[in-house]
């Protein structure tokens, strides 16, 4: 069988639970790539990430054309990092739809033409929706980067750099951590479910309340015993987080630097500046 | 006279999920320093109970249990755990950080132990188990055979005196199951295996304990007590095969 047939036969045999844990998985292999992004401070990645997060939300919602300037720092990213950019809209398709549909509304409550598109006047509603849509999608670009390049553990290592309670990076970890183990569990009894319920699509709902009860009881129980194998290896509330590469000059000129380029297209119209230097 | 130090003591131990079901009751077992032994039973014979009794993640209803002198209380359980390593039945509950070298440096790490002398720990003990190529791999990438004997590694960085393990063969092939066997068989602490692969209990123990509903029905040496057919399946266990031969025919 060739690779691509074992690919097609992999995804066939996988349930949807066992092809979202193995997507989860995807993330640690990307974590774990190799590329100059990858082999900077988790620290500068994630402070970068912050400040574009920030800056691309606090465009005004009429400025689309410095809002699309914005894009340029994901795609180099990308291109940097060998990360495709279609492994990045297939991984947040469930969440892309939501975020298309911010603002969907606002083309009827803002009416009043702002531009003319040749004939067609684009009424202030539909610019407004369009740079919604968009915030939202550049945003999820940038966390999933951050995620896609920075393993969990070096995230929380880097969160805890920047002072965010002890608690809350360690409920942040496990909560990924426990993710996976509920995955697994659920993608065991969904195999049991259909092996004994063939032809039948999806739970049937007489079985929902015995299918999650036991999913949470089987859940718990993994989760007691991975627990007790922390406890058995001398954890104590406070959790050794990976070490954390150290923030160096370049990690330094790698966020100042995008910071102050963010801080420029914010600030300054840069598409009408380049565009009056080409028209001189 | 060698007076034989006690690693691990159970006296009348009495235990219960819930009441009127005692799952142990009036318990003593000795497990001497430097022994290997083997918790043998049935299903549901409380061989699990007494590792975890052992380990103080249960607490007897009734009577001591006590580990290298020291009484299982409040103030006595982290000492007590770092004198023992326990290796899980299921190795994926065992294996939570994102690679092997992070997983091994996690018990060292928690007891005060620098990152550096951890790292160099973990190059010691992968060279002695012949793993070394798996430092760097991610722990959900790894075999089912691999993941028992990251598992392993990650209780003999702990450097512990007593080494319970749950099951160690289930679930692995014969190649697996005899690098686990081999591992085993070189370790000089105190070992303490529950396990149904009589087989390997036969090459890693000297000392078998049976068990069942809660009692102890047997005590002594290995091969005396595997090759008592009467006495096995009397308590609902078979002969290893290496003495029951094939029944195939």
């Amino acid at each position: 069988m060739d690779d691509a047939s074992l690919l097609w036969f992999n995804s066939k045999a996988m349930n949807k639970m066992e092809k979202a844990l193995h997507e989860l998985n995807e993330m640690d292999d990307l974590a774990a790539m190799d590329s100059p992004i990858h082999h900077l401070s988790p620290l500068a990645k994630l402070l970068t990430t912050i400040a574009y997060i920030i800056i691309t939300v606090s465009f005004h919602k009429y400025d689309l054309s410095g809002l699309m300037i914005m894009v340029l720092w994901p795609i180099l990213l990308f291109s940097m990092t060998g990360i495709p950019v279609r492994t990045c809209f297939y991984k947040l398709r469930i969440v892309l739809p939501l975020v298309m549909a911010v603002g969907l509304f606002n083309p009827f409550f803002d009416r009043a033409p702002m531009l003319m598109l040749g004939n067609v006047p684009v009424s202030g509603g539909v610019i407004s929706m369009v740079t919604l849509m968009l915030k939202g999608v550049f945003c999820l670009m940038a966390s999933f980067l951050l995620i896609a390049t920075t393993s969990i553990d070096a995230l929380c290592a880097a969160l805890r750099k920047l002072h965010v309670p002890g608690t809350l990076v360690t409920l942040l970890l496990l909560t990924y951590r426990y993710v996976g183990v509920m995955t697994e569990e659920l993608a065991i009894m969904t195999d049991a479910y259909h092996l004994r319920a063939p032809g039948q699509k999806g739970i049937h709902i007489s079985a929902w309340g015995s299918f999650l009860g036991q999913l949470l009881l089987r859940s718990m129980d993994r989760a007691q015993e991975l627990y007790n194998s922390m406890l058995l290896r001398g954890y104590h509330d406070h959790f050794h987080y990976v070490e954390m590469k150290p923030f160096r000059m370049k990690d330094a000129l790698y966020t100042l630097g995008w910071i102050a380029v963010f801080l420029l297209v914010r600030y300054v119209d840069v598409a009408q500046w380049m565009g009056s230097h080409v028209m001189r | 006279m060698m007076i034989e130090k006690k690693m691990i003591q159970l006296d009348k131990v009495s235990f219960s999920y819930e009441p009127g079901r005692p799952i142990l009751q009036d318990l003593s077992l000795h497990i001497h320093k430097g022994e290997s032994v083997g918790l043998i039973g049935a299903n549901g014979a409380g061989k699990s109970t007494i590792l975890k009794l052992m380990l103080g993640l249960l607490t007897a209803q009734s009577g001591t249990v006590r580990v290298d002198g020291l009484d299982m209380n409040k103030e006595n359980i982290a000492t007590i755990r770092r004198k023992l390593g326990f290796v899980l039945q299921n190795s994926d509950n065992q294996l939570f950080m994102p690679t092997v070298e992070e997983d091994m440096m996690f018990a060292p790490l928690n007891y005060g132990m620098d990152r550096e002398e951890a790292e160099k720990k973990v190059d010691r003990v992968l060279e002695q188990l012949n793993l070394t190529d798996l430092k760097y791999r991610h722990n959900h990438r790894i075999s089912g055979g691999e993941k028992r004997m990251a598992a392993i590694a990650t209780i003999l960085m702990m450097e512990p005196e007593a080494i319970l393990m749950d099951e160690p063969s289930a679930a692995l092939d014969p190649c697996n199951r005899r690098i686990v066997i081999d591992t085993i068989r070189g370790m000089d602490q105190t070992r303490l295996i529950t396990s149904h692969d009589l087989d390997m209990i036969l090459e890693t123990c000297e000392r078998v304990i049976l068990l069942d509903k809660g009692q102890i029905v047997a005590d002594g040496r290995t091969e005396e007590i595997l090759k008592d057919r009467e006495l096995l399946e009397a308590h609902r266990m078979e002969l290893p095969f290496c003495f029951a031969g094939p029944r195939y025919r």
